[in-house]
């Protein structure tokens, strides 16, 4: 069963980088264990650490100011690549609980909610901005409203658009951003369901399908 | 009734329940599953105390992080032997059928799935792994997914899932000599990007694909993931029914005559819509060589490296100057001026018998480059054994290559065989991703008859001037 998902406020770190594959996530040397915990020392092993196992200073996450950092801001096509669950495995045990890029590749954006972390997307231009603010303030920290479907930033203009959210930015401060879920994939992870469970409630129709098929 | 594509047609057919907001109880028809992506899964069976729903439609190998060096020794790298293990355990203890290594049955498992008859047409097919697309070739809907779903189908052997928009890629013409399936999918994704195809599922159309070989399609099919799409298509043909007589999980006699009266009935039919479309003449392609580090960085072998200056957006000039960075090339560089110092020619892209055929022509009779290491890795025991028969290992044995055991090898680098730092390496794998086959390591991807004559030169030569 997944962890539930409803808000979540915390300090976001800028890796304003496109098509960051799920190679560079988590690299396949670390794909050999067992469970689904501890793979967060592993996460951007090779943008993280250098050769001789030491951190490489010039990578964001290594900066001491993103060092609690647990919304990661990124570019396009986020997650592209191998199908690994290994990846948000690692994202989520190294801290992060929210992913907010202009786009994700399909298989990693599904394994995302099935791990109560949430991929959210917004527009390219303003995640470019998100991407500059993260880099230029300090501490620059982002609210996200999954029920709402809105992110807000600390401080500047809004520019939510959409009947749906007009006033009711939780800080009146900061810019909003809504942004889309597909409601299943919301509803899930919102309750933490468990999809198995939900799913075998039609083991009826299951077993009656497999009779149609002559597979049962 | 309106006219449906394909996809339409497959999904429709494996519709279990159906929700008002299109959320679909999708039945699977077969489940793959390979050391790497199911321990977990297992795991979260036993946790929940759950059944492995239909063991009979599941299918288990070890290809990933396996050795293709002498298998009757015992596994050297013990975190890869414990998975190894695990799986065995899990197949025992769940009734899973499991193709281990003393299997003759067993290869990567996108290569033994079409081998054995598993792959038919029509069927939903998933596998913990991306290259699930390869099935697509024949018919079926296949695609990859993760752990959590992994075990999700295991426990329903249904999945939850909404209707992907749909995506025809038309590719019509004669292909030039030396030209590959390879070729014309490596062109596609140069010519869509990464994420070019993403939440769509492709159906290949047109005469050049038409005129492929199953081995040709499964190319194809297999890099659909490549520009961000569920799964890839094709229609099945009486090329495709001809490969699966006599295999073993496809039915026989009459069977196989019904079977196939069914099949021809999946075509998209005419008039059916698509949500995008992409249309190639293959006249048009050459030799592709990928230059940078994901597989839409493509140029012609009788081109040069690309100048990030003069590209349009800022994003890939940024992404250019990163990839030419980590490949150590500049700007303007010929591709046929690149030296290698490694050559892969294996992964479930490129490793059937018509690739290591394809390969062996061109080497055939000549030496590999002093300054190159070449490894070939069948796609399958069955394979490596078809091509011993054919003398193929012979081939390339007294040529200087390395002639290994089946697996994913140097494809991701998950068993010994990987770059060390720096290495520049001809693969006729799937990805060129930074660090994918090994540190530091830098690929560049081209089909199984470009490695093989880079291998013999030492740098990227045309083929087609062979």
């Amino acid at each position: 069963m997944a962890e539930p998902f409803t808000t979540h406020t915390g300090l976001a770190v800028p890796l304003d980088r496109i098509n960051v594959d799920t190679d560079q996530i988590i690299p396949k040397q670390f794909l050999k264990r067992i469970e689904r915990t501890g793979f967060g020392q592993f996460l951007f092993y090779d943008w993280r650490f250098k050769g001789d196992g030491s951190p490489d200073p010039g990578f964001v996450l290594n900066e001491g100011r993103y060092r609690d950092a647990t919304i990661l801001v990124a570019g396009d096509n986020f997650g592209c690549g191998s199908s690994r669950e290994h990846a948000p495995w690692a994202l989520q045990d190294y801290g992060f609980r929210v992913i907010i890029a202009p786009s994700f590749a399909d298989i990693f954006y599904n394994n995302c909610f099935k791990n109560g972390l949430l991929p959210v997307v917004l527009p390219g231009d303003t995640v470019r901005r998100m991407l500059r603010s993260a880099a230029d303030q300090h501490p620059y920290s982002v609210s996200v409203d999954l029920e709402r479907q809105v992110v807000t930033e600390p401080g500047g203009p809004s520019d939510t658009s959409g009947p749906s959210d007009t006033g009711s930015a939780p800080d009146p401060g900061g810019a909003s951003h809504r942004f889309e879920v597909d409601p299943f994939l919301k509803h899930f992870i919102l309750e933490g369901l468990d999809e198995i469970g939900w799913t075998l409630q039609f083991e009826d129709d299951i077993a009656a399908y497999e009779r149609t098929q002559c597979t049962g | 009734m309106p006219p449906k594509t394909m996809y339409e047609k497959v999904w429709d057919q494996h519709v279990v329940k159906e929700m008002p907001d299109g959320l679909t109880v999708l039945y699977i028809d077969a489940h793959l599953i390979h050391e790497v992506t199911s321990p977990q899964a297992f795991e979260g069976l036993r946790a929940a105390d759950r059944k492995l729903r239909r063991p009979d439609l599941t299918y288990a190998t070890m290809d990933h992080n396996v050795p293709t060096t002498d298998r009757s020794l015992p596994m050297t790298d013990e975190i890869a032997r414990l998975q190894v293990d695990m799986l065995s355990r899990n197949c025992a203890e769940f009734g899973v059928p499991l193709y281990d290594l003393d299997s003759p049955r067993n290869g990567i498992v996108h290569v033994i799935g079409p081998e054995l008859g598993i792959t038919q047409p029509g069927r939903t097919m998933v596998c913990g792994d991306s290259h699930t697309s390869t099935h697509g070739a024949f018919g079926a809907l296949a695609f990859g997914i993760g752990t959590s779903e992994v075990e999700h189908v295991m426990a329903t052997q249904c999945l939850l899932q909404k209707r992907s928009r749909t995506f025809e890629i038309r590719v019509d013409g004669v292909l030039r000599e030396g030209v590959t399936a390879k070729d014309i999918i490596l062109n596609i994704i140069r010519r869509t990007g990464t994420a070019g195809g993403t939440g769509t599922v492709i159906e290949y159309a047109g005469s050049t694909i038409r005129g492929l070989s199953m081995d040709e399609r499964m190319t194809i099919c297999n890099m659909s993931i490549e520009l961000g799409a569920r799964a890839g298509l094709i229609a099945p043909d009486d090329t495709t029914f001809e490969y699966l007589a006599g295999r073993e999980f496809t039915p026989d006699g009459a069977a196989f005559d019904r079977a196939v009266e069914e099949w021809r009935t999946l075509a998209t039919d005419d008039g059916a819509e698509f949500d995008e479309r992409l249309a190639l003449k293959a006249d048009e392609i050459v030799p592709q060589v990928s230059w940078g580090t994901n597989p839409g960085m493509v140029t012609d072998v009788t081109g040069v490296v690309p100048d990030p200056a003069g590209m349009d957006s800022e994003n890939d000039r940024r992404a250019a100057e990163k990839a030419l960075s980590y490949m150590a090339l500049e700007p303007n560089t010929s591709i046929t001026d690149i030296e290698i110092d490694r050559v892969f020619i294996g992964s479930c892209t490129n490793s059937r018998l018509s690739d290591l055929r394809a390969a062996a022509d061109v080497i055939r009779g000549r030496r590999v480059s002093p300054r190159v290491t070449a490894l070939v890795v069948p796609g399958s025991t069955a394979v490596k054994q078809q091509a011993e028969a054919e003398g193929l290992d012979r081939v390339f044995l007294e040529a200087g290559f390395e002639w290994r055991e089946a697996g994913c090898s140097m494809c991701l680098g998950m068993n010994p065989d990987i770059l060390q730092p720096g290495e520049r390496c001809a693969s006729t794998s799937n990805r060129n991703f930074e660090g994918r086959q090994g540190r530091n390591g830098r690929t560049h991807l081209v089909s199984p008859a470009m490695a093989a004559a880079a291998a013999v030169a030492g740098h990227f030569v045309d083929v087609r001037d062979w």
